[in-house]
């Protein structure tokens, strides 16, 4: 029992938690940016399976780390813009469309893969971004090097959710992204249109979360694998929830999540296998329905979430 | 731009924009085709003799699209009412637990007997599997989608601890893998030495039975009005999150189905790999059916004959069997917007 508790003391287990922890803030903050403009992404899965292999592919064929990123981030805006363009204009159903756009997204990689690299049987590898050392700040015990000797990407994960919060609640940008997803209209009085920042919105989050699934190809691990998004998108939904909407409420979630898989790896370790490893495996999805039951009753959506907008009407 | 309900549809929109919607994801795999390096004519006709060419290939295109059906079947069932379940997956699924623990001798009674039995019990596994989901959607206010989305993953894990476990068979030299259903639970199959099996039929009667509770049941006209507007589903009287769990029992009862006539009347046995997202494939027949459950059997059809078809293809032409899902994937988009436009004109201003 000892042993289970002394975990949570070690530096090795913090800088775990947090390399789990940074995918799933980038998918987060996405699916908060395009929550919040009141549009639905569950195109997120197959989002984050694109930009890991979009991304990861960029760097095999010879192009620089930090370019990975950028395609990645590319990649998932356009599948941004087509469920922008499908949910927003047209109206139609954020759920399927979603679902669509997920299975689109995840179907059309594997496919470019399969194009891509015929005859591959192990999955190639890349030169992945590289811990560093913050300075100072990494001497820190047990938080130092779990906060500030990771790779780059994580950095910019903080990053992230820094601009996210600043744009969303110190910009004119930001509170139209709010205020659309809170009353379309009252926007659509001042002579902005609640398309293009909804579409805005939608491709920016996409952009974020097509970055979360490169971390895991270019930071995690060093090739791309099918499968290997795992349902980590339709966690980083329930976190958008668990955070109630706010992106530092949002990022202390997916540390404690994060905290939580790490150990989790870890107590399985010392368990031995008395328990079957499928129960551990199982957990970070009980803990998300958990999360959100709880959260549920005192969650306050974005008002206008999942309803279309016509110009006009009301 | 801006869109206008038209009052009935016309008979020409209905033809012409679902059309409109396969022709669009013809062009677009098309396109990747070319991409491939091959030729989209001589791709589409291998598809198409790989799906419907010879007897052998219409059998495996109707033994594909049995499980299709059933899944296809269940979203339709809990779309109509606005019940999103994505979940057709997991219950398939448990359903096929189910087939097994009452299927490999724990039960011995006559197939007139065990089969209707073990249909109950997996029907009842994957209803109750659902009807968490619902209960947390009208009580809690869980968005379902993501509570399905996630007992997706919680529900396979199970599995695998099961084939690992209480359920694997001690012959199967380690595989993760059950005991065979005994002779008294297999369903017979339709044509001597062929795959198709009786789950295709039963895959139909449901589809029938379905149709009839949709459109002549007091129950099938509440779910199509709380699905139409909830609230003046509720104002007009209609105990809205009673039909919510009828419909989840009804959803959840379908697609654990699949599960039960995969195991029980093709492979004999629970692996880990018995669907391969049949579940998720269910959406888009649902979609193309434009939620009609007699549809649902032409949708699942169409939708096995381009997985088989695609799979014979990709053996003698170039192009990676992935195709198939793209134009799956394609189809339900473009599906989703043409009945949007077979009811909404747009106008331009």
């Amino acid at each position: 029992m000892i042993e289970a508790f002394e975990i949570l003391f070690t530096a090795s287990f913090w800088v775990a938690a947090i390399r789990i922890a940074s995918p799933l803030i980038f998918a987060t903050m996405g699916e908060l940016i395009c929550e919040r403009a009141g549009v639905l992404n569950l195109g997120i899965e197959g989002i984050m399976v694109a930009g890991a292999f979009s991304g990861w592919f960029t760097v095999y064929m010879g192009g620089d780390l930090w370019t990975g990123v950028f395609v990645a981030a590319m990649t998932g805006a356009m599948f941004g813009l087509l469920h922008g363009f499908l949910t927003v204009p047209l109206g139609l159903s954020q759920h399927v469309t979603g679902i669509g756009v997920t299975l689109l997204a995840t179907s059309l990689t594997y496919f470019t893969y399969r194009i891509l690299l015929p005859e591959v049987t192990s999955p190639p590898k890349i030169e992945p971004f590289e811990p560093f050392a913050v300075p100072l700040l990494s001497d820190i015990p047990v938080l130092g090097p779990a906060l500030f000797n990771q790779t780059p990407l994580t950095y910019l994960a903080y990053l992230t959710v820094a601009v996210v919060a600043l744009v969303l609640y110190r910009t004119p940008v930001g509170v139209a992204v709010r205020a659309v997803g809170e009353n379309p209209s009252a926007v659509e009085a001042q002579g902005i249109s609640v398309t293009a920042i909804r579409i805005g919105a939608v491709m920016a989050g996409s952009a974020l979360m097509a970055i979360g699934g490169a971390f895991l190809t270019m930071s995690a691990f060093n090739s791309f694998f099918f499968e290997m998004i795992n349902g980590r998108g339709w966690i980083a939904i329930a976190l958008v929830v668990f955070g109630s909407w706010r992106p530092g409420k949002a990022l202390i979630g997916a540390i404690l999540f994060a905290a939580f898989d790490a150990y989790q790896v870890r107590l399985q370790q010392i368990t031995g296998g008395v328990i079957p490893y499928q129960i551990f495996l199982m957990m970070p999805f009980v803990l998300s329905i958990v999360a959100l039951v709880v959260v549920a009753r005192r969650a306050t959506y974005p008002k206008a979430l999942m309803i279309p907008y016509q110009k006009g009407e009301r | 731009m801006r869109l206008e309900p038209r009052a009935t549809p016309s008979a020409a929109a209905t033809i012409l924009w679902p059309a409109a919607a396969i022709g669009a994801t013809i062009v677009f795999s098309s396109l990747l085709v070319m991409i491939a390096g091959a030729s989209p004519f001589t791709v589409f006709f291998l598809v198409f003799k790989g799906a419907a060419g010879s007897q052998f290939a219409l059998v495996e295109t109707l033994t594909r699209a049995t499980p299709l059906i059933f899944t296809g079947l269940a979203v339709a069932v809990a779309f109509r009412a606005r019940l999103w379940n994505i979940g057709a997956e997991a219950q398939l699924y448990l359903g096929a637990v189910m087939t097994v623990v009452l299927g490999t001798g724990a039960v011995t009674l006559p197939s007139a007997g065990l089969i209707p039995l073990i249909m109950l019990a997996a029907m009842l596994t994957g209803a109750l599997a659902l009807l968490g989901p619902a209960i947390l959607k009208t009580r809690f206010g869980v968005d379902e989608v993501v509570t399905t989305l996630l007992l997706n993953f919680i529900i396979l894990l199970f599995v695998s601890m099961l084939l690992e476990g209480i359920l694997k068979d001690p012959m199967g030299l380690g595989w993760p893998q059950s005991k065979r259903v005994i002779a008294e639970a297999q369903l017979p199959r339709l044509i001597q030495g062929k795959r198709l099996h009786f789950g295709f039929i039963l895959a139909i009667v449901s589809a029938i039975i379905v149709w009839v509770i949709m459109k002549k049941t007091v129950l099938g006209y509440e779910m199509r009005a709380v699905g139409h507007n909830a609230e003046a589903a509720r104002f007009a009287g209609i105990p809205v999150n009673r039909v919510i769990a009828k419909t989840a029992l009804l959803s959840g009862g379908l697609a654990a189905l699949a599960g039960f006539s995969e195991v029980a009347g093709l492979k004999g046995n629970l692996t880990l790999d018995l669907s391969p997202g049949y579940g998720y494939t269910g959406i888009v027949v649902a979609m193309l059916a434009l939620l009609n459950p007699l549809g649902v059997i032409a949708a699942a059809i169409f939708v096995a004959g381009i997985f088989v078809g695609a799979d014979a293809m990709s053996r003698s032409a170039n192009v990676p069997s992935y195709i198939a899902e793209v134009m799956v994937a394609t189809s339900l988009l473009t599906m989703v917007t043409a009945i949007m436009l077979m009811r909404y004109r747009v106008r331009w201003r």
